[in-house]
C-alpha cells in the first residue's frame, strides 16, 4: 500500500473515531438518564460541550509549570488518537498493521493517564496534585491483570502457530473461543470479564473516578484546566472509550454476521463494519454506562486492594486455566 | 466569539456563602429526575475553572466575601452569575448583621437575582436561562 493510502485512511479513522466516540458519550449520558427515569441531554450534547469548551477562555494558573501543563492536553489526544489506528475495525485490519503490536496498544492506553497525572501535577494545585497521584496509583494497580490478559489471548493465538501473534490485527482474526476446550472457554471468560472490569478503571468512570472525585477533590486532575485544554481531555477521553471497548471486542468478540447473512464484497464489509460499530456500543454500555449508574465510588485502597489481590489473581487464574486447557488438549 | 453554543452546555458552578442549606438543596433538587436540568445541557460542574455559570447561594459572611471574590476570578471567561434566594439577593433575615458584608452585589457583578427563602427549582432554572440570554446579548455587542 502506498504512504497516501494509509495516510488518507489514518485521517478517515482519526475523524471517525473522535466522530463516533463523541456520538458514543453521548448515547452513554441518554441511557444513563434513562436509566434514573429522567429524559437525559441530547445525543449531540458532547459535541455542544466541546464546541463551548472552544469558546471560552483557557486559563494558566501562575503556579503551574506552564510548558507541561500545556503539553500534556495534546499529549492526551495524540496517544488516544493513536492508539485508534493499532485497532483492527470490523472486517478492516488496523491501519497501522505490522508497524507495532498489542504491546504497544497497552501503552498507548497508558500515555493518556500519565498526561493527565503529570498535567495535574504541574498544575499547582493541591487538588490536581492529589488527583495526580489518585491516578498513578490507579495506573498502577489495574495495568497488571491488563497486561496478563492481553499476554494471555496473545500466547494462546501465538501457541496456534499464528504470527506475528502479539498483533491485534492476528489476534482479531482468530478467534479463541471454539479453538479450546472447556477449561480454556472458563479462562477466556475469567479474562474476558476481568478486562470488563479494568475498562471503567481505565477511563476512570464511576467507581473508579476517584482521580477527578468531583464531590471530593473537585475534578481533581482536571481541577485547573479550563477551555481548549479541558476541550481537548474531554475529546481524549470520549475516544478512549472507543479504543477500550474496541480492545474487549478485538480480544474476545471479533466476530462478524456478513458471512452468516450470505454477504460478500463492499456490502460483507459494510455489514461488518456496522455490526463491530454496535459490538463497540454494546461493550460500552456494559462496562461502563451500567456500571457508572449502578454504583457509587470506591475508596482509594479499595481499588488498589481489588486490582492487586482480586484483578491480578484473575487474571493469573483465567492464564492458568488457558494454559492447563492447553496441555490436556494437546 | 460565538456564544450560541452556550445556550445547550451551561456547566455551573455553586458558591454558598454561609447560606442555610435551604437553597443550596433547591439547587440540587433541579437536577433530580423530576426537573432534570442535564436534559438542557446544565451540568454541576466541581471547580470554576470548568463553570459558565456561578449560582451564588448565602447573605456572604465577611470571611466568604474574599473566597467569593477569588472565585470569581477563577472563572473563566465569558461568565455570569446568578443569585439565588432571598438573602444574596437583598441580605434578608439578615439586613445589617454585623458578620454579614453582602448581599452578594457589593462583592462581585450579578446578572440575574432569584429571590425566594427558598426559590423553587422551576424559577432556579429561568434564572440560569435569563443569564444565558444576557451573555448571547452582550455576544450580540462585541
Amino acid at each position: 500500500m502506498s504512504g497516501w493510502a494509509v495516510f488518507g485512511e489514518a485521517a478517515l479513522v482519526l475523524i471517525g473515531g473522535g466522530i463516533v466516540g463523541l456520538f458514543y458519550r453521548g448515547l452513554d449520558r441518554k441511557i444513563a438518564a434513562r436509566m434514573q427515569a429522567r429524559v437525559g441531554p441530547p445525543i449531540r450534547q458532547p459535541f455542544l460541550d466541546l464546541g463551548k469548551l472552544l469558546v471560552k477562555e483557557t486559563v494558566i494558573p501562575k503556579t503551574a509549570v506552564t510548558w507541561i501543563f500545556s503539553a500534556m492536553p495534546f499529549l492526551a489526544v495524540l496517544a488516544s488518537f493513536t492508539a485508534l489506528l493499532y485497532l483492527p475495525l470490523g472486517p478492516f485490519p488496523p491501519v497501522l498493521d505490522g508497524h507495532g503490536d498489542a504491546i504497544l496498544v497497552l501503552y498507548l492506553l497508558a500515555v493518556p493517564a500519565l498526561a493527565m497525572a503529570l498535567g495535574g501535577l504541574a498544575s499547582g494545585s493541591p487538588l490536581g496534585v492529589v488527583g495526580a497521584q489518585r491516578e498513578l496509583v490507579m495506573l498502577m494497580s489495574y495495568e497488571f491483570p491488563l497486561a496478563v490478559v492481553l499476554v494471555a489471548v496473545a500466547w494462546r493465538v501465538a501457541v496456534l502457530g499464528f504470527s506475528p501473534a502479539f498483533s491485534l490485527g492476528t489476534i482479531a482474526m482468530h478467534p479463541l473461543w471454539t479453538v479450546v476446550g472447556p477449561l480454556g472457554i472458563l479462562g477466556l471468560a475469567i479474562l474476558c470479564l476481568t478486562l470488563l472490569v479494568v475498562t471503567p478503571a481505565e477511563l476512570a468512570k464511576i467507581p473508579f473516578d476517584i482521580p477527578e472525585a468531583e464531590t471530593e477533590i473537585a475534578g481533581g486532575l482536571f481541577a485547573e484546566y479550563s477551555g481548549t485544554y479541558l476541550a481537548l481531555f474531554y475529546l481524549a477521553d470520549a475516544v478512549r472509550t472507543v479504543v477500550l471497548a474496541g480492545l474487549v471486542v478485538a480480544l474476545f468478540l471479533p466476530y462478524g454476521i456478513a458471512k452468516t447473512l450470505g454477504l460478500a464484497g463492499a456490502a460483507a464489509q459494510a455489514v461488518d463494519l456496522l455490526f463491530w460499530l454496535f459490538k463497540v456500543f454494546a461493550v460500552m454500555v456494559v462496562a461502563v454506562t451500567t456500571v457508572r449508574v449502578g454504583m457509587a465510588r470506591l475508596r482509594v485502597e479499595q481499588v488498589a486492594r481489588g486490582f492487586w489481590l482480586w484483578g491480578t489473581a484473575a487474571a493469573l487464574g483465567g492464564l492458568l486455566l488457558l494454559a492447563l486447557d492447553k496441555v490436556v488438549m494437546g | 466569539m460565538k456564544l450560541s453554543a452556550f445556550k445547550r452546555a451551561l456547566w455551573v458552578f455553586h458558591v454558598a456563602t454561609g447560606s442555610c442549606n435551604g437553597c443550596d438543596i433547591e439547587i440540587v433538587a433541579a437536577l433530580t429526575p423530576r426537573y432534570d436540568v442535564e436534559r438542557f445541557g446544565i451540568r454541576l460542574v466541581g471547580t470554576p475553572r470548568h463553570a459558565d455559570v456561578l449560582l451564588v447561594t448565602g447573605p456572604v459572611t465577611r470571611p466568604m466575601a474574599e473566597r467569593l471574590k477569588r472565585v470569581y476570578a477563577q472563572t473563566p471567561d465569558p461568565k455570569a452569575v446568578v443569585v439565588v434566594g432571598g438573602c444574596g439577593s437583598t441580605s434578608g433575615v439578615f439586613y445589617e448583621s454585623y458578620n454579614v458584608v453582602g448581599p452578594v452585589d457589593r462583592i462581585i457583578p450579578v446578572d440575574v437575582y432569584v429571590p425566594g427563602c427558598p426559590p423553587r427549582p422551576e424559577a432556579i432554572i429561568d434564572g440560569v436561562v435569563k443569564a444565558v440570554a444576557k451573555l448571547e446579548k452582550l455576544g450580540a455587542k462585541v
